[in-house]
């Protein structure tokens, strides 16, 4: 089975993220970029379908900037067998003109298995994984939390809510959103990383901008207000834990009041 | 072009979830400012019985067939998209669920109409259609307009009160033939999984210890239990913690996990990702610590301390075991 995993740098998540002077995007200059969680799940999910019915793993990302190398490094490192980097200087690029370019690029390299990340937190105009399934005419399943290889295509279980899942033969070729693999992600040495990056394995691919807006603007961004909700507690601990104590309490936990 | 809302129901094992009166409330209220009907797209096999629950729709699409017994991401998805070359609505409205996200990405790409993803607010007055989004899991507000008078919006938990969605009644029906793919289908179900049993049931506790990715390691979730015992209550977390394996399916609050209303919400080191606050938001008091000031769990929290959550978990072991 081949397989190709999408993966997508996003601004990493514990960094306070700013503004730039049109309001309408994220000051991106002093950003750090990580690879999307669901994505490293995505290749895991890849690599233990690899080890369970062999076949190959191919990570593709877009652009060229120094995160997308790191992050294709690192997935080879843990076992990927190939890695394409689509197009230079692509800019800002909505959902729709991402699948567009994937679509092509997958078409040509007809692989079994399309794997992505169920979802990235800033993309306003709809999930990569499942609009590349609809241009593609693909079968797609969404919100995956196991694969099994089975008698014709692979055995998929997608979650529901309140820990109900659903159980559904598809057949290949096929896309898939992965919510969670199997198992957490693994790790690798960062030795192993340098070695992958000395290797230079890294293929690069033409890719040409594609056309179609999504038709969703942006008007504006904004943080939202959160000191609204909560009443903050004194800054110092000893005194936090007090008025905790006294809180539960009066809530009727912890002891009396 | 309809003018008309058409809202996504979704139903399991015959009951609809909350997430379908949600964005019937939603789209009766924007029905009432714009005069559209609202029709409600009713998928499934054997579901007429259904159609009485839907009574704040105008019109109920139904698509009754042997093929589609059970939720299929492919045969579903088509028929949506079938519903909507149909009768060409003005606004469709998908729940992000984990049925709608099968359903919305190629709503628009088959149907070529705009999506807007992460939506807690949609307006469709007659100056056009606009919505304000949850970015970056809640870090940041999007408002957001669309090109042309139509468009697809998959909306937040949240939206709009279900109460106000759920009446019985009598609407029109529309019966429709399933497309070809419903049958054709090239994803079969086979089985629903139901959830693991035996564990604690962290929906029957007065107060529950939420530990987020900010507990840094399986080992310091010890300090979480023990704060945990001491009160009475249990652990629980968000999902990161669950798919990295350090506690079970059944400690996980929120879009995934289970829905807990305890008496006091504990958060530890937990940023309140819009998935993880649909589960907990109806919590009596919610108390959180988080070393980030901006940390959107602060919007949802009733009290809220900025700080590291290792200087005051033994704090409060001592306080209340001491
Ligand atoms: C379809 C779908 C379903 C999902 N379902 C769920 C679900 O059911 N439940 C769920 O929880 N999530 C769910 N998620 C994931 C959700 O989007 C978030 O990724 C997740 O909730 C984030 O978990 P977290 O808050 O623990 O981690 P993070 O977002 O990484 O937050 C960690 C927080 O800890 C703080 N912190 C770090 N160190 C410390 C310290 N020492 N002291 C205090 N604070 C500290 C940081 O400031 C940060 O705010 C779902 C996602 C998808 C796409
Ligand atoms: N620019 C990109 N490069 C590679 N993969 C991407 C890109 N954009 C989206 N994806 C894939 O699609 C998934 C869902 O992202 P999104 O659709 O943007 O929410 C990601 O987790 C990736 O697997």
């Amino acid at each position: 089975m081949d397989t190709v995993v999408l993966l997508r740098a996003v601004p990493d998540p514990v960094e306070e993220l700013e503004l730039d002077d049109t309001g309408t995007d994220l000051d991106r200059d002093f950003l750090g970029f990580v690879l999307n969680e669901f994505d490293d799940h995505a290749l895991e999910e890849a690599l233990l379908l690899k080890e369970d019915a062999g076949g190959t793993v191919t990570v593709v990302a877009l652009g060229t900037a120094d995160e997308v190398d790191q992050m294709l490094h690192t997935a080879v490192a843990k076992g990927a067998d190939a890695a394409v980097k689509l197009g230079d200087d692509l800019g800002a690029l909505d959902a729709h003109a991402q699948a567009e370019l994937f679509s092509a690029a997958l078409a040509d390299r007809s692989p079994d298995l399309v794997l992505c990340g169920v979802q990235a937190s800033d993309e306003l105009d709809g999930q990569v994984a499942m609009l590349v399934a609809a241009k593609l005419e693909l079968p797609h399943v969404s919100v995956v939390v196991a694969t099994a290889p089975a008698a014709e295509g692979l055995t998929v279980t997608k979650e529901y809510w309140a820990g109900i899942t659903a159980d559904f033969d598809v057949s290949l070729p096929a896309v898939l959103g992965i919510q969670a693999a199997r198992q957490a992600p693994r790790y690798v040495a960062v030795s192993r990383i340098r070695q992958a990056q000395e290797a230079g394995l890294l293929e690069e691919a033409d890719a040409e901008p594609a056309g179609p807006s999504s038709g969703v603007r942006v008007v504006g961004l904004r943080i939202p207000d959160v000191g609204d909700g909560a009443e903050m507690l004194p800054a110092d601990e000893e005194e936090a834990a007090d008025r905790i104590v006294e809180l539960l309490r009066a809530a009727g936990v912890g002891g009396p009041s | 072009m309809s003018g008309n809302i058409l809202v996504v129901t979704e139903h399991l094992s015959g009951a609809f979830t909350d997430a379908t009166f949600e964005l019937l409330a939603l789209a009766r209220n924007l029905a009432g400012v714009s005069g559209a009907e609202v029709d409600a797209a009713l998928i499934g096999n054997s579901v007429e019985g259904l159609v009485g629950e839907l009574g704040v729709a105008d019109r109920v699409l139904l698509i009754d067939d042997p093929a589609l017994e059970s939720f299929n991401p492919v045969g579903h998805t088509a028929s949506v998209v079938s519903l909507v070359d149909a009768t060409e609505p003005r606004v469709v409205l998908v729940p992000y669920t984990s049925t709608g996200m099968d359903i919305a990405s190629h709503v628009s790409a088959q149907c070529g109409l705009p999506l807007v993803s992460y939506c807690q607010s949609v307006d469709a007055s007659s100056a056009g259609l606009s919505a304000t989004c949850q970015l970056y899991a809640g870090k940041l507000l999007a408002d957001v307009e669309v090109d042309g008078d139509r468009a697809v919006f998959a909306m937040l938990s949240g939206a709009a009160p279900a109460a106000d969605g759920r009446r019985e009644g009598a609407p029109a029906v529309e019966a429709r033939a399933a497309p070809p793919e419903a049958a054709a289908s090239t994803t079969r179900f086979r089985a629903l999984g139901e959830p693991e049993a035996g564990d604690v049931d962290i929906t029957a506790q007065d107060v529950l210890v939420v530990v987020g990715r900010g507990i840094d390691s399986e080992d310091n979730i010890e300090e979480a239990v023990e704060l945990a015992e001491v009160l009475g209550g249990a652990v629980a977390a968000s999902r990161p913690i669950v798919d990295q394996g350090w506690l079970p399916k059944t400690r996980q609050v929120g879009k995934s996990g289970l829905t807990v209303k305890p008496k006091v919400y504990l958060a530890l080191g937990v940023s309140g990702a819009p998935e993880h606050v649909e589960g907990m938001r109806d919590s009596s008091t919610i108390i959180a610590v988080n070393t980030d000031p901006h940390a959107p769990i602060f919007g949802v929290a009733h009290y809220g301390w900025v700080g590291d959550l290792f200087d005051i978990l033994p704090e409060l072991t001592d306080r209340i075991g001491g």
